[in-house]
């Protein structure tokens, strides 16, 4: 498959890894931000051809686990709604809320539809008028221009049926947490491509300068990732700390900006909660005043929704690289992709789930 | 495709009167008469004016096998699920070693459903079952209230002859056992999904809807040392590999590279997420023979489908694993896929 395959090419990898292994001379913790990666990684083996002194740990970029408990109650409660009609990425049905899942509901009678682009909703809203269609508009950057283009078209289409329940979540605070936190181990980050498509480089300059720590860029074949870590552990072997770009056949310093527009136009940045990490202040998006008529939130009164996360797995280690999944004792046992307890298990992006199908030592 | 031998056999009698299926269609009466006379009497010929069917049988042991077919849309490239319903339960046998000799249909048609789409439903059929050289000798017909079904659901149970005397199941899986599959996985699973959620690529996916009975026949004609087969339906290769490798008690070691995949298959795949070894196929089958005659039945399977690969081998390392060793060297456990395909969201 062209531009799969060359990023995939044995030699290649062999080459780097090869090269890694020259130029390390120490042990460093390396943390991989984007849940793409971590599937990545344990999905081709990558670890396997890795010194046994790189220690990679596994970041909180999935967006699916981490949308907190508290919204995925909201979205089971406006799906069970009689009249609506409540569209989502399909990862996110299996997804347990405090006590239940978009599965079960659809199951118990919900119209609970997977689309493909945020975009589908509008012609189920027009070909729907007399019912609510709700999108469920979770991720991080990268989702969120296709998400805000949605509430947009729905406005110049004066469509009054259409609402967005929103979860966006964004990666320079998380990493800013971890790095801030008393226990943080990780030594320089591989930063997620396709977030930096849309966003640009900036805040990862900002970023690596105040915490003086290297961060790569990175994109998601193998070859990108080995390439990615060879960058940070050559910075890290130097001393230097800065933000670089693996991942140049997509990510322009300065971004995609026509995105960030439609972004800043639609969404506001506010404290957003992390499934197994908790509350980060101004880590997430939410619906501006202007296009509240679109804001699920807003329309179906949703306050009164209010959920805390049960405290007995170590999810919330995992997302900020304190823990590996088979740290837990509830790992493959009481926790597994077909009932998880929490954040990493739920999603297939998950550091749990890819460490269950993949790996499980 | 199977609107090919067929199409100028227009749609006959109830459509003139009546062009959608009504209750009265399910009922007992006239009308229900006037289905089955002018529409599966028709076509399946050799179905007994009774209620059950007389049938002859040659000695040999018999295998028997049941299947029910749903599937959304009910046409897709490739197929449809007339012609799933006819190779679904042959490939089933064949997975025993079995010859196809007689089928039972039963279908259940939602109240609306146009009888110019069942017509084209049962000439599939009864072209898939020429093909194969089963005959359909007895069936019925219910009809379900509109919106209590999606259109046509087919329950098809076959009895075939063994041609084999060795058992066939995964429990005669053996250590060293080399594994094969019949050829390029992916396919009608894409196809459907492609169909059924109108999403637009300049490439075309054609299911591969297809019986298996010849190619197995060939295995066993020629003594191949047949272990086990398995046709790799819902949940994929993955989910076979790890039925076979629990049920055997042995691990299973494949090479990713081998594993044959048509490169619009392995796009798709990627772009929304879903993993190649985990999509249903309708027309492939996993083999797991003796390593001595590992080359013959790939010499073999290579006549019917120049897909077909060694993909894999039997060994004693954890039972019921199934791991993958990647084009670079690194390994990775091969899950069994959890249920529902849902797309990645980035």
């Amino acid at each position: 498959m062209k531009f799969v395959d060359e990023f995939r090419d044995a030699q290649a990898v062999r080459k780097y890894t090869e090269a890694i292994h020259n130029l390390i001379t120490q042990s460093w913790t390396i943390m991989e931000i984007c849940g793409g990666q971590t599937h990545s990684i344990v999905r081709f083996g990558i670890l396997d051809l890795l010194p046994s002194c790189i220690n990679l740990v596994h970041g909180p970029g999935c967006p699916v686990c981490v949308t907190p408990l508290e919204t995925i109650d909201k979205a089971l409660a406006i799906a069970a709604k009689p009249n609506v009609i409540f569209c989502s990425f399909g990862d996110m049905l299996r997804v347990p809320g405090s006590y239940s899942d978009l599965q079960s509901i659809r199951a118990a009678g919900g119209d609970v539809r997977i689309v493909y682009s945020p975009l589908d909703c509008l012609s189920i809203a027009e070909k729907n008028p007399e019912r609510e269609v709700v999108f469920f508009a979770i991720g991080f950057e990268t989702t969120a221009p296709g998400n805000a283009m949605l509430v947009k078209r729905a406005e110049q289409l004066g469509l009054r049926n259409l609402f967005v329940l929103v979860s966006h979540v964004l990666v320079p605070p998380a990493i800013g947490a971890i790095l801030s936190s008393p226990q943080n181990k990780v030594q320089a980050f591989l930063a997620a491509g396709h977030v930096c498509t849309i966003m640009g480089m900036q805040e990862y300059d900002d970023l690596a300068k105040k915490y003086q720590v290297p961060i790569v860029v990175t994109g998601f074949e193998p070859l990108d990732i080995l390439q990615g870590l060879y960058m940070c552990i050559k910075q890290l072997e130097q001393g230097s700390a800065h933000a670089e770009n693996q991942y140049t056949r997509s990510v322009l310093e300065q971004g995609n900006h026509p995105a960030q527009q439609i972004i800043a136009e639609v969404f506001q940045v506010l404290p957003r909660k992390w499934r197994g990490i908790g509350e980060i202040p101004q880590s997430g998006w939410g619906v501006r005043e202007k296009y509240q008529a679109f804001d699920a939130e807003y329309h179906f009164r949703l306050e009164a929704i209010q959920v805390n996360e049960p405290s007995q797995c170590i999810s919330g280690q995992v997302l900020r690289g304190l823990k590996k999944p088979y740290e837990c004792a509830a790992f493959g046992a009481q926790c597994t992709p077909d009932h998880p307890l929490g954040a990493t298990m739920v999603s297939s992006e998950g550091a749990c789930t890819a460490y269950y199908k993949y790996r499980r030592e | 495709m199977s609107d090919t031998i067929f199409e100028d056999m227009t749609c006959p009698l109830p459509i003139t009167t009546h062009p959608k299926v009504l209750m009265a269609h399910g009922g007992g009466g006239r009308l229900m008469n006037q289905l089955i006379d002018a529409m599966f009497r028709t076509l399946f010929t050799e179905v007994q004016p009774h209620d059950g069917a007389v049938l002859e049988f040659p000695q040999n042991k018999l295998v028997m096998t049941t299947d029910s077919f749903v599937i959304r849309p009910l046409f897709f490239p490739g197929g449809d699920i007339g012609m799933m319903a006819v190779n679904g339960t042959v490939n089933d046998l064949a997975m025993c070693g079995a010859k196809p000799l007689y089928l039972s249909v039963a279908f259940i048609l939602e109240e609306g459903l146009e009888m110019a789409t069942l017509w084209r439903v049962i000439q599939s059929m009864r072209q898939a079952a020429d093909a194969v050289g089963v005959q359909i000798v007895t069936g019925d017909t219910k009809v379900v209230e509109r919106g209590h079904g999606d259109g046509i659901y087919i329950n098809t149970t076959g009895i075939g002859v063994l041609q084999c005397k060795q058992a066939i199941n995964p429990s005669q899986v053996q250590l060293s056992d080399v594994v094969l599959i019949s050829g390029d996985i992916g396919r009608h699973g894409m196809a459907v999904l492609m169909q059924r959620e109108n999403l637009a690529f300049s490439s075309q996916i054609e299911s591969d809807c297809a019986a298996l009975t010849e190619p197995v026949m060939a295995l066993l004609e020629a003594g191949i040392e047949v272990h086990c087969l398995r046709d790799a339906t819902r949940g994929g290769l993955a989910a076979v590999l790890n039925e076979v490798a629990i049920a055997s008690g042995f691990q299973i070691d494949c090479i990713e590279s081998s594993i044959p995949i048509d490169s619009a298959v392995q796009s798709i795949c990627e772009l929304l997420g879903f993993d190649p070894l985990h999509i249903a196929n309708e027309g492939r089958f996993v083999c797991f023979v003796a390593a001595k005659d590992a080359l013959r039945a790939l010499e073999i399977l290579l006549r019917y489908d120049q897909c077909a690969a060694q993909i894999g081998t039997v060994t004693n390392g954890r039972p019921g694993l199934v791991s993958l060793q990647t084009a670079f060297g690194g390994g990775r456990i091969l899950d069994m896929p959890s249920g529902e395909l849902l797309p990645r969201i980035c």
